[in-house]
């Protein structure tokens, strides 16, 4: 079985990564995207050992670049790091000069002054990470920017998929909740259908942007069609930070016409997953006893946060050496 | 470890084929079997992804003389390179997958060709970042000298004096379709 799987792997993953970034997935092709799944699946392993942690990016340092609080993401960030033996550094807005008014590019300027390879960026703004990466060597990581892309939570969520279902391909997932300022909803989408799954988004009409259909997904106001007939169901957090006006009148009223619930849950045709890209608004998005029941996934998606940011972090140090070689023989 | 070259090769002769290989496997199993007086404690570790089949081949060996199965694992070695910094883009990782503990036990570790030594120095460090091994032992198919560091193999199937510019291929036939040791040339 296991040669099975490295003979195909032998054949299949004839893609190599020459990326030095990782800003989004809506710039990778699916072939890039299954290799990233394929590497972090052969990562998932190191965090099993008595000793997590293997040699590969001694000598590395990261620096994850939070200007915007996060707990989950900058963690697994920061052991997927170490646990490839990097060193790795946490700066987060209260603490840095961007409150004495310095911009980001100079403060990345001044990481890269200190020689760090690897900067992983989470920003409020949409396409900071694409604008910092073009004017540095290092390399950049997404971790998040505004409403716009959150790579790395798409792949693990891709991967937990993968894990539990064994294919994405044909699979019916329904993504419920914030579409409109949702980056974890715009990059799921993206690799969802890059990889051959049928995407179905649903909230209320304020939180769908219009035209989403471009995106190639399907999109309804009724939850119930979103329960029925799908094998994965997503749901996403209520941003309240991010919006600038009610759009919902309230919690309430959102759990009542989107909460799902176990009495909801009843309108499921296939054996389901239930995933949530954290953190839960408990009784709102979702009720507990189905977070915590039988078909919740949601700390497996923790668990392959790690290896996918594992993933990730070892592919683009090796490419990173790909464009410097390449800028030194053009120069 | 394998060099990825642009250069052009052409087989300059068969060094072993099918029958030659089972042959050698069989005298390898029985040499492990003699020189660790039994299978008690034995394990098999493959290096990925020749040595891995060579291991599982030589388990059912081991398996058909003493009667019963012993432990296999796979060893992927990447992660531990000595030229990760010096390669790009990084090489393809695969999984590591030793379902038991190696604490204790006597695991003879097994790799298609034994070269510069370099494949052999970082699966040594990856065994032990996975527990405290009683002995490790080196089985290979092909020892082709030019070693850079000192490492020996306990269990040689054909020892083959070759020239630096030569490459040894082992081709098996779970992944490459058929059985064979060729040399190798440059054009």
């Amino acid at each position: 079985m296991a040669d099975a799987a490295v003979v195909t792997g032998g054949t299949t993953q004839t893609t190599q990564w020459t990326k030095k970034d990782l800003l989004g997935l809506r710039e990778l092709s699916p072939e890039e995207i299954r290799l990233l799944l394929a590497t972090a699946e052969s990562f998932r392993e190191v965090s099993l050992r008595p000793i997590k942690k293997v040699p590969a990016l001694r000598g590395k340092t990261v620096v994850n670049l939070f200007f915007e609080p996060s707990t989950r993401t900058r963690t697994s960030f920061e052991l997927a790091a170490k646990r490839l033996s990097a060193d790795i550094v946490n700066i987060t807005t209260s603490s840095s000069s961007i409150t004495k008014g310095e911009t980001i590019l100079d403060t990345v300027r001044n990481l890269e002054a200190l020689k760090v390879d690897i900067v992983v960026i989470r920003h409020p703004a949409a396409g900071v990470p694409h604008a910092i990466a073009k004017r540095v060597f290092a390399s950049v990581i997404n971790a998040g920017d505004g409403a716009h892309e959150h790579p790395t939570q798409a792949l693990l969520d891709l991967l937990t998929i993968q894990e539990k279902k064994s294919r994405i391909e044909g699979l019916n997932v329904s993504i419920v909740g914030d579409i409109a300022h949702s980056r974890v909803a715009r990059s799921n989408i993206w690799g969802l259908t890059k990889l051959g799954a049928h995407v179905l988004v649903c909230g209320p009409p304020t939180l769908i942007p219009p035209k989403i259909e471009e995106l190639g997904v399907r999109a309804t106001f009724d939850v119930r069609e979103a329960i029925q007939e799908t094998d994965v169901l997503m749901l996403l957090r209520i941003q309240h930070e991010r919006q600038e006006a009610p759009l919902v009148p309230s919690l309430r009223e959102y759990r009542l016409r989107y909460g799902i619930d176990r009495e909801r849950l009843k309108l499921a045709t296939r054996e389901l997953l239930i995933m949530h890209p954290g953190p839960i608004n408990r009784g709102v998005e979702l009720d507990s006893s189905v977070a915590d029941g039988p078909h919740s996934v949601i700390l497996d998606q923790v668990t392959n946060g790690l290896a996918v940011r594992m993933a990730v972090l070892y592919l683009v140090s090796g490419a990173a050496r790909v464009v410097e070689e390449d800028m030194y023989e053009s120069s | 470890m394998e060099q990825s070259s642009l250069t052009n090769f052409r087989e300059k002769a068969k060094l072993l084929d099918a029958e030659a290989i089972r042959r050698t496997l069989v005298r390898i199993a029985h040499e492990i079997i003699e020189h660790n007086r039994g299978t008690e404690h034995l394990a098999l570790i493959g290096i990925r992804t020749r040595g891995s089949v060579l291991s599982k081949r030589l388990a059912t060996e081991i398996e058909a003389i003493e009667g019963r199965p012993l432990p296999v694992g796979a060893l992927d070695i990447t992660l531990y390179r000595d030229d990760l910094s010096r390669i790009a883009p990084n090489p393809i990782l695969h999984a590591t997958e030793i379902p038991f503990d190696i604490t204790d036990l006597r695991l003879v570790l097994v790799d298609d060709v034994l070269f510069t030594g370099r494949t052999v120095r970082a699966a040594l460090d990856a065994l032990i970042d996975l527990g405290r091994p009683l002995a490790i032992q080196l089985a290979v198919l092909v020892d082709r000298g030019h070693r850079e560091l000192p490492i020996r193999a306990d269990y040689v199937g054909k020892n083959i004096p070759t020239h630096l510019k030569e490459r040894v291929e082992v081709r098996l036939q779970e992944i490459d379709g058929k059985d064979e040791v060729v040399i190798e040339e440059s054009v």
